[in-house]
């Protein structure tokens, strides 16, 4: 198991009426991950996906239980894997190419290679004649190629994505998933894809963790038989489609609990 | 089509020209005294007197010189301290209420002291214009670092960028926008205490100047000096502002 996540549960601490409450985001999670698998979390918003997903990348620790990525426990964020934000995270202060150099800014990477890698990465995500422009001067679905260029280019093995594409319009979100797609599977990359939109997780995923909100558990874990590059709204996408929706729709029939 | 250069020129012109025929008419039309409310061309003849015996240029040289060195070590103190401040939390809860504190007293209230130990001259002035400039930039600094995108620092810790890498990588960076809009606002409320800073302890400069003239009974000296301390205070706002176009420029905001 590449990724090992073992009755994760996260609480915190929040102000409801003028009196402080503990909040369960997470309950207990537990699931496993294989390397070059690519796992769409899917479910409502506040059902703590994104905060499982920042546990798993090391940017918060979970209240209990662990999570282990080839064996060692996460402990701190790492360049072995990159986390792909919603509103991007680009320095507005530096070009495209600054940017996405900016994780080979380091010791050990020679100045021509860091300039030649970042070219290389730049290229790929398509915006080789954008590289001297900065990130005010591009479109969303743009910016978010620049910040998949960036992750890409110190060669992470895990990639975490909350919501990446959950900004931009559906032409150029099918886009960025098909491209996004062509690239990990070419790199055997292993993905964790957080997402609300049916749609997406179907085209994207070998496997859909669907959780349920408020705590947050994992509601039914389902497995996306299709080929890759997958046809959608081909029957069978459909089928696959109508069971997830089906799930969810349950998930939103369950009572919402009421504080008195 | 003009360009937005002869635009502004044109708006300036027009609106001072506005000012000076207002102003002319006021005169003409209430019939007031000369030391009441001096004319246009009394304030012009005086301006003439004073460049000619060398009052105005001598004045002007010594308020710049007070003003360069008080407002640089301002902006060089608040930013330093800022940054200080905004990095260092502890430093920042303890020292905050103190600020807050002598913040509001007037930069003039501090000049008994000042005088008493530093003696008349230079330094009493250079000491308001450092006050008036210090408390924005240190303050604006500082809550600029606090107000610094969490993304950023989350992409920094990602991607292996160390805490004090961190702090010239991206922190520094990050806020020089409000940093240069800071120095901005600085540079005017220091030129405005400049003048109230010269009024007390200098024998020089611009704001003694007003001083001899109100002591003199010369309105028309009074308003040219007047004219002359505003029409510095907007060239070096105009110069300010293109340092600030040039920065944000320099940072990516290309628009």
């Amino acid at each position: 198991m590449y990724i090992e996540v073992n009755n994760v549960t996260k609480q915190f601490v929040s102000r409801n009426h003028g009196r402080d409450e503990m909040k369960t985001a997470i309950d207990r999670v537990s699931l496993n991950i294989e390397k070059g698998e690519f796992v769409c979390i899917l479910g409502f918003s506040g059902c703590g996906k994104s905060t499982l997903l920042n546990i798993l990348a090391g940017f918060e620790k979970p209240t209990d239980g662990t999570v282990k990525i080839d064996g060692t426990e996460v402990a701190a964020p790492s360049t072995k894997n990159i986390m792909i934000f919603q509103n991007y995270g680009l320095l507005p202060w530096r070009t495209v190419e600054k940017n996405v150099e900016l994780g080979l800014e380091k010791k050990g990477v020679s100045k021509q290679e860091r300039i030649e890698t970042a070219r290389i990465y730049t290229e790929l995500v398509g915006l080789k004649d954008y590289a001297r422009r900065f990130p005010c001067q591009l479109s969303g679905g743009q910016q978010q190629r620049v910040a998949i260029a960036r992750g890409l280019a110190v060669n992470p093995s895990i990639l975490f994505m909350d919501e990446p594409f959950g900004a931009l319009d559906p032409i150029t979100r099918t886009k960025l998933q098909d491209d996004l797609l062509h690239i990990v599977k070419r790199q055997n990359k292993t993905v964790v894809f957080v997402t609300h939109d049916i749609d997406e997780a179907v085209y994207l995923a070998d496997r859909i963790v669907i959780m349920s909100t408020d705590p947050g558990r994992i509601q039914k874990i389902i497995n996306v038989d299709l080929p890759h590059p997958a046809v959608r709204n081909s029957s069978i996408f459909n089928d696959i489609r109508d069971r997830i929706y089906n799930e969810l729709y349950s998930i939103s029939q369950q009572p919402l609990e009421y504080y008195l | 089509m003009m360009n937005s250069t002869l635009k502004s020129i044109y708006y300036t012109v027009v609106s001072f020209l506005g000012v000076v025929i207002l102003w002319q008419l006021l005169v003409s039309g209430l019939h007031l005294n000369e030391s009441l409310l001096p004319s246009p061309l009394s304030v012009v003849k005086a301006l003439g007197e004073l460049t000619l015996d060398g009052t105005l240029v001598r004045g002007v040289v010594a308020s710049i010189f007070r003003f360069i060195i008080g407002y640089l070590s301002a902006v060089l103190a608040g930013i330093g301290l800022g940054l200080l401040l905004g990095l260092f939390s502890p430093l920042f809860r303890y020292s905050y209420p103190v600020i807050q504190l002598i913040r509001p007293i007037a930069p003039v209230a501090w000049m008994p002291f000042v005088v008493l130990l530093l003696g008349i001259g230079d330094i009493p002035a250079i000491v308001i214009i450092f006050l008036a400039g210090f408390f924005p930039v240190l303050l604006t600094t500082a809550s600029a670092v606090h107000g610094v995108d969490t993304v950023y620092l989350k992409v920094a810790h990602n991607y292996g960028i160390g805490r004090v890498c961190s702090v010239f990588k991206i922190i520094i960076p990050a806020i020089f926008p409000q940093i240069a809009n800071s120095l901005h606002i600085a540079l005017g409320t220091s030129w405005i205490f400049l003048v109230s800073g010269e009024m007390v302890g200098t024998q020089s400069g611009l704001g003694y100047m007003i001083i001899d003239a109100r002591n003199n009974m010369r309105t028309d000296q009074l308003l040219a000096t007047m004219l002359v301390i505003g029409i510095i205070g907007f060239l070096l706002d105009l110069l300010i502002g293109k340092f600030e176009r040039r920065i944000l420029r320099f940072w990516g905001n290309v628009n």
